[in-house]
């Protein structure tokens, strides 16, 4: 009986070696797959370091300078101390205004873009204009806003020229995600519609834009992190160094009108951290802490976004 | 009834001299044909030979490919197509059928409800009526009348290519075109939807692309054999099937011995 089984265990080994036993090929095609492995996640998870470096040495730097009152004063002596209130305010306002201007915008010429200019020399140039005006840097865009805003405008350096200026940087991005989020939409849909008499703009509203629109405004609210954190092209458009805003009541967050001059808190880390001579390390830390803050959280506030839409997916 | 049948009648579609030419690749070389209303018109030819851009040239979707080319007439009714400004007002009146269903990303009482909405119904009533009838029709009515906000895009393959057959429906076209529209579809439900297209006949112009010859047979009452984007032939079913077609090559399509 034992041999039996010995037997037929030792059978079935043999079956299986010659089925499945590794030549010289397959043993090094595992060993090259394993280095390769490796390697890639190795890299890959290294990405991870400077964002933790950064987060860590901003937090430790920033953690005696962080508190509630941090967020809520003005600055004070001479910017030495105090909080961030009126350049946190600024930033606010600068973001809302410039994605009001430019997501209307870009959100129509996205949608002419993709559902209805047919492929020739006109459609290509415009093309070609979103794709290198997404190129420029950010300072130039900050030299246009002057020549184009604050002075052939008449808007001066103010609320509104920096906003547009910012709106002008902001747009082809904005421009491009709605045409990527349009052209996720099968073209199998449309032509559906178009083949029961449906109009192209009929389409767009019924179907295109409502399965579209969670992809269109995870665009949007991508810039929000980008008009926040851009110093440059407010720089000579309407950041100012120092002008403070009531702390309570209404007035405290109602402090501009499109025309007055404001602070924001890209330009504020960059001028309390070069300009000022006395200021404590703390305070741009702090400072950086906040604005990365703001970043970080809208850009997890787009990702939630995207995910929980892409539940509802319809198809 | 029929004094229709007696009376000789205008085609209701008539294809004159049509050619259609993607960029370098002709699709259509010169097709003249007539398909007399009120009948089911079948179309047969292998793969390739112009059927369904023969379907696209009738409500125009042919001007969506990029680079095409047309030459000749269409007539629906007595009027070019090809010269037509106006393409919402005869898309209204063509349903169409394509091979690949299409869920709209709506609810089974949308997808029916779209078009009659697109073109300005909105009168509930009217509606729920005809949504009713309209998957009635496409034999769904039964599989969905408990869940008409079931999303269309969750429907079964076969399931939605009936909801594609009802939408097609629901703008009241006097002329159904119909794409290989069994592909996807179970037997039984095939045979379904063709009792329905011979009743449908009655009232409207039903235009068949089929790569089931049998279909053809079974259905049609004219049948036009395309090859090589070419005309080859067309005539009555009878003619068609029968042991003498004008054309060696119609014999030998319908008859399985081609290709």
């Amino acid at each position: 009986m034992a041999d039996a089984a010995a037997l037929a265990a030792g059978a079935m080994t043999d079956h299986a070696d010659t089925r499945f036993s590794a030549g010289p090929v397959e043993r090094r095609k595992r060993t090259v797959e394993r280095i390769a492995a490796t390697l890639l996640g190795v890299v890959t998870c290294s990405l991870v370091l400077p964002l933790a470096g950064i987060m860590g040495v901003l937090l430790t730097k920033a953690w005696p300078a962080l508190s509630w009152s941090f967020l809520t004063q003005n600055p004070q002596d001479y910017m030495t101390a105090g909080g961030i209130w009126a350049p946190l305010v600024g930033t606010f306002y600068l973001v809302f205004i410039s994605l009001a201007v430019a997501a209307p915008i870009g959100i129509m010429a996205g949608v002419y873009l993709n559902e209805y200019a047919s492929d020739n020399w006109g459609t290509r140039i415009v093309n070609m204009a979103v794709v290198n005006l997404a190129g420029v840097p950010s300072i130039v865009h900050a030299l246009f806003g002057v020549g184009a805003f604050v002075l052939f405008a008449g808007m001066g350096r103010s609320v509104l020229a920096a906003s547009c200026t910012l709106a002008i940087m902001t747009l082809p991005v904005i421009i491009s995600s709605t045409r990527e989020a349009l052209a996720a939409v099968p073209q199998s849909f449309r032509e559906a519609c178009w083949n029961m008499g449906a109009s192209r703009w009929q389409t767009i509203r019924t179907i295109v834009l409502p399965n579209a629109i969670s992809g269109i405004l995870t665009g949007v609210i991508l810039q929000v992190s980008r008009a926040a954190g851009e110093t440059a092209p407010i720089l000579f458009t309407g950041a100012v160094f120092y002008v403070a805003t009531p702390e309570t009541g209404l007035e405290a967050y109602l402090p501009y009108g499109l025309w007055d001059r404001c602070m924001a808190l890209s330009y504020h880390l960059f001028t309390i951290t070069t300009q000022v001579s006395g200021a404590s390390e703390e305070l741009s830390y702090a400072t950086a802490v906040v604005l990365i803050g703001l970043v970080i959280s809208v850009n997890l506030l787009s990702i939630g976004f995207r995910a929980y839409l892409r539940g509802r997916k319809r198809w | 009834m029929n004094q229709q049948v007696s009376q000789p009648e205008a085609p209701h579609v008539a294809f004159r001299d049509l050619s259609v030419r993607y960029g370098a690749k002709q699709a259509l070389e010169r097709v003249t044909l007539d398909v007399p209303r009120h009948s089911i018109f079948g179309i047969i030819g292998p793969a390739n030979s112009g059927k369904t851009t023969l379907l696209k040239c009738i409500n125009r979707t042919v001007d969506f490919a990029t680079g095409v080319k047309l030459s000749g007439q269409v007539l629906v009714d007595g009027d070019d197509v090809l010269k037509m400004r106006n393409l919402y007002a005869l898309r209204r009146r063509i349903g169409m059928v394509f091979p690949l269903p299409v869920g709209l990303p709506l609810s089974v009482y949308d997808n029916v409800a779209y078009a009659p909405r697109m073109a300005g119904v909105t009168n509930r009533d009217e509606l729920d009526t005809l949504v009713e009838t309209c998957l009635r029709q496409a034999a769904l009515w039964e599989e969905v009348k408990d869940r008409m906000s079931l999303l269309g895009t969750k429907l079964s393959g076969g399931q939605q290519q009936r909801l594609t057959i009802a939408r097609a429906l629901s703008h009241r076209p006097e002329i159904l075109c119909l794409d290989e529209f069994s592909i996807a579809v179970d037997p039984v439900t095939t045979m379904k939807i063709e009792d329905v297209l011979v009743e449908l006949k009655e009232k409207v112009t039903i235009i068949l692309v089929t790569n089931l010859v049998q279909q053809a047979h079974r259905l049609a009452d004219h049948v036009a054999f395309l090859n090589n984007s070419k005309l080859v032939e067309v005539g009555t079913t009878r003619h068609m099937f029968s042991e003498t077609p004008r054309e060696q090559l119609t014999f030998d399509y319908v008859r399985g011995h081609f290709g």
